[in-house]
């Protein structure tokens, strides 16, 4: 299937269809920001928008409306409620949106009750540590987690249950650690988590590799490992990956966008179809950089699998913590 | 270091980056005027453009911290002529530059104002240029337990703050406490207070409070008054500030600028706490403590100065570490990812550029700034000739948008009004406001620092006790308890002695 809508997407781009061989063009398209403006999910409708435009794939120019609250909820409750046939409206979505929907906090919503679009770029998670920490090498954190989990503190900048929190868990899961729920996990507010670890009060970083990116080039930190499905690009080529280091685990925080249910096959193609072309562009390579994030495409069906099998997995950590029933 | 600069300089005297120093200064300003409206919100705004210009990185941090200190300077005006801070930074500005406005010493307060931030500024940046690294690597010995300890101190202030009744401001800080706990706790695993609603499942904005609390609130206190004719002639009559003053408030502005500019770097802490404890210091330490909040000059130097520093601190963890100080400076740092320079201990290393146009637009920026505001105390004066009919009014829709636009959310309309009627009764019975604020601000910091000490220590409360830094914060946290028995104290000693 990958390979098929790489092809597709080659297809699209060399062909350079133009917008009105589609059989549906959105007449209004908008793009929902769950958050306030200068955040990650404003940037990703912003930069879409923009481009939509360049490439001449909407007559309209996308516009923009910024709706926080409950950490996307608030958004996700508004589609969910939308006439079924509102095909002109996508909102931009992460991982953070899915881990909300797995936990059934939001009432009587559902990851079903949208349809996923697709993701186009990710922040990957790591493993850091300190420059002088006595952890060399993933196995040997790993061996103290199995051995004496409560010594080490794991710190990352998402809630208790966050994706900070379960991605390392998936980690030591796959190196042998049975009560993961034992583990000691801190949530850091955005930031703080770099400079706990550079204080020496937590051991272990959790969080994205943009976030740590600076202390990085310094040298101030040591990155044991990367969730990324294959090495990163230019600075980070060194870094391993967990999967090549024998734990395969691979969890982007992924950067992408859903729909009303309702929306209909056609616009769910044109969609689909524009996002891959988006991904494909220098264009839209100089947004991910800018927004430090890396490449990723899953796009239509495939995206639609992965989601499926994310809420399962955040459902499976979120029960092991007490987090739910 | 003084090439490093003179480059510095000689980048920021380039007409099209003069030109953005002094539309930073300006928009921050305007802002900073506006309640409920601050610097983070102006440079959200400006972020796209910013990327679709392609602005350079140094050009970009210039015009962004311009509008970030200018909006320090701005928020000022309507907390000493109105009685509403701009921002919460300037809560503690209104304790004695409202009554100055009242005794007809507007003109004064503001010329103050506008001096005390350009002190802050400029000894702030000659910190920033000098300590940078050096203080990035002291805050790091700032950890949770470390920044319970200091916003326990803080909260004591709440007895200092208060004006008569000790169990008002206690009960009116323990409401703003109360409040913060509203919304997803801090761990983010369960919902409080939120009554099955959505709406408030990401607590309440302490801006809406803050605006709620403040303006509302004044708006409908002014409707009560609005029958007694004030004299507003004499507001006007002494607009200017005499040398003897400023020279008196020297001392005050210098412990505050380099007590706000301390607390500013510290990631997280930020201008609200750093002016409440530069008034507080000198209030304390004052020999006619009694004239606070009165009027007292130096009452609108101490937070004016600190403030303004603690902006200005906000850029060392930014600078030095990678990680945002404040509001603000966390949307300067998605500014400066997207052009290219990744914000962190290579930094001033690797764009030099970026660091020390940064630091030399400071400087040029305070001095306009200065000679901005200045000039303008005259007209910002005369903003209390306006009828209060047609003020007042201004006031409530200016800062209805200003709600809405931070949220875009309707509900957050029905919030302020129900607060501004809470405002407006706490004014009636006596009740302070600024502690009520000061509780909701620091209420989450400390439940979110004191929830992480306790996980880094497994449980163990010791961890509240173990490092210098948390010992020395206690003694200081006794002797502001002890603060209000001295007098008493004293005079008995020389009661007895007599």
């Amino acid at each position: 299937m990958k390979h098929f809508l790489q092809f597709v997407a080659l297809g699209f781009c060399a062909t350079t269809m133009p917008a009105a061989a589609q059989d549906y063009t959105p007449d209004a398209p908008l793009c929902i920001a769950p958050a306030n403006p200068g955040g990650g999910w404003d940037l990703t409708c912003r930069s879409v928008a923009r481009l939509l435009s360049e490439f001449d794939l909407t007559e309209n120019t996308m516009q923009v409306r910024n709706m926080p609250g409950a950490g996307g909820g608030v958004a996700f409750a508004y589609t969910v409620g939308q006439q079924a046939d509102n095909s002109d409206l996508v909102v931009a979505a992460s991982g953070g949106t899915t881990l909300l929907l797995s936990r059934g906090e939001l009432p009587d919503l559902e990851y079903t009750d949208v349809r996923w679009i697709g993701a186009i770029g990710a922040d990957f998670p790591v493993i850091a540590v300190r420059e002088d920490s006595e952890f060399d090498t993933l196995d040997s954190l790993l061996e103290r987690l199995r051995e004496d989990p409560r010594s080490v503190v794991l710190g990352g900048g998402s809630a208790v249950g966050g994706t900070d929190h379960i991605r390392p868990l998936q980690l030591a899961r796959a190196g042998g650690v049975e009560d993961v729920a034992n583990l000691r996990y801190i949530s850091f507010e955005a930031g703080t988590a770099v400079t706990e670890l550079l204080g020496g009060r937590s051991h272990v970083f959790t969080a994205g590799i943009s976030e740590i990116a600076g202390q990085f080039e310094a040298g101030a930190v040591r990155i044991l490992a990367v969730m990324a499905p294959e090495r990163l690009d230019g600075a980070y080529s060194e870094i391993p990956t967990a999967r090549e280091l024998g734990y395969d685990v691979v969890a982007p925080n992924w950067r992408g966008f859903y729909a009303p249910a309702g929306m209909s096959d056609a616009a769910y193609d044109y969609w689909t179809n524009a996002l891959l072309t988006i991904e494909a562009s220098d264009e839209w390579a100089q947004v991910r950089q800018q927004n430090g994030l890396a490449p990723l495409r899953m796009v239509g069906e495939e995206f639609n699998t992965y989601v499926t099998e994310e809420v399962e997995v955040f459902r499976e950590f979120s029960r092991e913590l007490g987090l739910m029933e | 270091m003084l090439a490093l600069l003179g480059s510095g300089f000689e980048y920021v005297f380039r007409p099209e980056n003069l030109l953005l120093v002094f539309l930073g200064c300006f928009i921050g300003t305007m802002i900073g005027m506006l309640p409920g409206l601050g610097g983070s919100n102006a440079v959200a705004i400006l972020l796209p453009l910013v990327f679709a210009v392609q602005l350079e990185p140094a050009a970009a941090l210039i015009l962004f911290a311009g509008i970030y200190y200018g909006s320090e300077y701005g928020n000022s005006i309507s907390a000493i002529l109105l009685n509403i801070p701009g921002t919460s930074g300037a809560v503690a500005t209104t304790f004695d530059g409202y009554p100055m406005a009242r005794n007809g010493k507007a003109g004064a307060a503001l010329a103050m104002s506008a001096v005390a931030s350009f002190t802050g500024g400029t000894i702030s940046v000659v910190g920033l240029m000098l300590l940078a690294p050096q203080l990035a690597k002291w805050a790091l010995h700032f950890g949770p337990a470390e920044y319970f300890v200091l916003i326990i101190f803080a909260l004591t202030m709440v007895a200092a703050l208060t004006q008569g009744d000790l169990v008002k401001g206690l009960i009116a800080g323990i409401l703003g406490l109360m409040v913060s706990t509203v919304g997803l706790d801090p761990a983010g695993t369960s919902a409080r207070f939120t009554f099955g609603s959505m709406k408030l499942y990401d607590g309440i904005d302490f801006v809406v409070v803050m605006i709620g609390l403040f303006a509302v609130g004044e708006v409908l206190l002014a409707l009560e008054r609005s029958r007694a004719r004030v004299e507003l002639v004499e507001f006007v009559t002494k607009a200017r500030i005499s040398f003897a003053e400023i020279r008196g408030a020297m001392g005050t502005m210098v412990r505050s600028s380099v007590l706000g500019f301390g607390i500013g770097a510290l990631p997280g802490a930020g201008a609200t706490i750093a002016s409440f404890l530069g008034y507080t210091l000198e209030k304390s330490i004052s020999k006619d403590r009694d004239s606070f909040g009165k009027g007292n000059i130096r009452g609108v130097a101490a937070p004016e100065s600190a403030n303004n520093s603690a902006a200005n601190g906000a850029f060392v963890p930014l600078l030095t570490l990678g990680v945002p100080g404040s509001a603000t400076t966390a949307v300067v740092l998605v500014a400066l990812v997207g052009l290219n320079v990744t914000p962190g201990p290579l930094l001033i290393q690797n764009h030099p550029d970026v660091f020390w146009g940064l630091i030399a637009s400071m400087y040029v920026g305070n001095l306009m700034l200065l000679a901005l505001n200045l000039p303008l105390v005259g007209l910002f004066v005369r903003m209390l000739m306006i009828p209060q009919w047609c003020l007042m009014p201004a006031v409530i829709v200016i800062s209805f948008i200003a709600i809405y636009a931070i949220n875009n959310s309707a509900f957050d309309l029905l919030l302020i009004s129900g607060i501004g009627v809470v405002g407006y009764l706490m004014r009636k019975f006596g009740f302070p406001i600024a502690p009520a604020v000061l509780g909701l601000v620091l209420g989450h910091l400390m439940e979110v620092n004191l929830r992480q000490a306790l996980a880094l220590s497994d449980g163990d409360w010791g961890i509240l006790f173990a490092s210098p830094i948390t010992a020395v914060l206690w003694v200081l946290v006794a002797l502001g308890l002890m603060a209000p028995l001295f007098p008493h104290l004293r005079r008995k000693l020389r009661a007895g002695r007599g």
